[in-house]
């Protein structure tokens, strides 16, 4: 056994610094490295460049990291839900690139696989396309659409081990285990941190292999983005 | 004229047996409120759950289980979760069978603007770029003109596309349109609805064969 645990988060973000491009998982506030962002902010990193299906909302998720002004770019699907990050996209003091949904976990997996680039019907005809190589299959239009290049990858399981194996728990799963091994350092944050040898090996979502860096995290929130409920009486 | 309900209510007929349906936000996320009881079909939700159930009771909400609206949702028996890769695997590779979603524009030969207006602030076009591109049965649910009064069915889409040529079938409050090579073909009328009022609210082509039936619903 490999072992990758590191004791905290201080540790397990050693050597990030400023300029960098960093990947995290989530989709909405759902699954998202809720620790690795904290530290982020303590360490007051700037000018980032941060791949994440969404910005998190205006106090919470890569809010945080919005309200200290320390993202320089966001690469994403859907932005909505955040004022802040409105007010720094319309005043230039943010980059934005969005991208469709696919073509970023898509782009994600390529990395992780070795693929340097990938063919995907996405955006074609669109302006998400412009400026891109296109190209023929089968009489469908296909756009060149290239792997991610990113320096750490921040990604949240439910259970993981010392050899950094990792299960994922319910749709917390989303982009995260796209993003293992799609960067120079994959760092995994887990709810649950077992003794190696009692995560059955049928059962694991991503192989240690991906990653660098475990560790349990603490005092996660969960916060709910739209709680919706239905009644007891309304029986389905 | 129909509301959000009666379009909702006609886009459930759509539904057949043994289908995986992946249903947008807005007035498609309502049509699984109203799909026959006797049929099986399960519903997909690109954030990464197959077998998508209803909303949790009041106090049962996990935080871990979201659709992609990112409500509280529950799992239905057989349900599963996977990464979004390989959800997008399921819409890309045509394995899910009917796309419902909504839009701002189609035009006449099936193009599709649903995701920025010029001036407005953006927040992006989520996964309806990987559905449109993708899906072999795309059906769009949205009112026939706009708060202007505008046609939303034009020759050309004004807005900027979310994917080109790809929607089939449309749903509005006003009739059902088929997207055919030669512009919107007219199949059925809402209640009470004349083909003149069509024809007025349709910017792009209309084709009108023999009598329009009404929508049964």
């Amino acid at each position: 056994m490999i072992n990758k645990q590191v004791a905290n988060v201080k540790e397990a973000l050693k050597d990030v610094s400023s300029e960098m491009t960093l990947m995290l998982g989530g989709f909405g506030l759902c699954g998202i490295p809720e620790n690795a962002i904290s530290e982020l902010v303590v360490m007051g990193v700037k000018d980032l460049t941060c791949i994440s299906n969404n910005a998190g909302v205006d106090d919470f998720g890569l809010g945080l990291l919005l309200q200290k002004h320390q993202i320089k770019k966001m690469v994403a699907s859907y932005v909505g839900e955040n004022d802040e990050f409105e007010r720094q996209m319309l005043s230039g003091e943010l980059d934005v690139e969005l991208i469709p949904q696919g073509t970023l976990a898509e782009r994600c997996r390529a990395a992780q696989a070795g693929f340097p680039a990938i063919y995907t019907p996405a955006g074609y005809g669109t302006e998400v396309a412009e400026g891109k190589e296109t190209r023929e299959f089968n009489g469908k239009m296909y756009v060149l659409e290239r792997a991610f290049k990113a320096d750490f990858s921040f990604v949240k399981a439910w259970k993981g081990d010392a050899a950094g194996n990792l299960i994922f728990k319910g749709t917390a799963r989303n982009f995260n285990p796209n993003m293992c091994g799609a960067a120079t350092i994959t760092v995994a944050e887990v709810e649950e941190l077992v003794p190696v040898g009692t995560l059955d090996p049928n059962q694991i979502h991503i192989p240690g292999i991906f990653v660098q860096r475990i560790f349990e995290g603490k005092n996660y929130e969960k916060r709910i983005e739209k709680r919706t409920v239905r009644q007891k009486t309304e029986l389905c | 004229m129909l509301d959000k309900t009666g379009i909702t209510k006609r886009i459930a007929k759509e539904v057949k047996n043994g289908y995986y349906v992946n249903l947008g936000i807005g007035i498609p996320t309502l049509v699984a409120n109203f799909v026959r009881e006797d049929i099986d079909v399960e519903f997909q939700s690109e954030n990464g759950i197959l077998g998508m159930g209803p909303f949790p009771f009041d106090g049962e909400e996990d935080a871990d289980l979201i659709n992609a609206g990112k409500q509280t949702i529950t799992a239905l028996e057989g349900a599963s979760y996977f990464d979004s890769a390989t959800s997008f695997s399921m819409i890309r590779g045509k394995h899910v069978d009917l796309t419902i979603l909504g839009a701002m524009e189609v035009s006449e030969n099936g193009d599709i603007a649903n995701w920025k207006i010029p001036g407005y602030m953006v927040k992006g076009m989520g996964g309806a770029m990987d559905l449109v591109a993708s899906a072999e049965n795309i059906i769009v649910a949205m009112m026939h003109t706009n708060k202007k009064g505008e046609s939303k069915l034009l020759k050309r889409c004004s807005l900027p596309l979310t994917g080109v040529g790809c929607v089939k079938k449309i749903v509005t409050n006003l009739a059902v349109l088929e997207v055919t090579k030669d512009g919107f073909k007219l199949l059925e009328r809402a209640p009470g609805i004349a083909v003149e009022t069509i024809q007025q609210a349709t910017e792009g082509h209309l084709i009108i064969e023999g009598q329009i039936p009404e929508m049964e619903l």
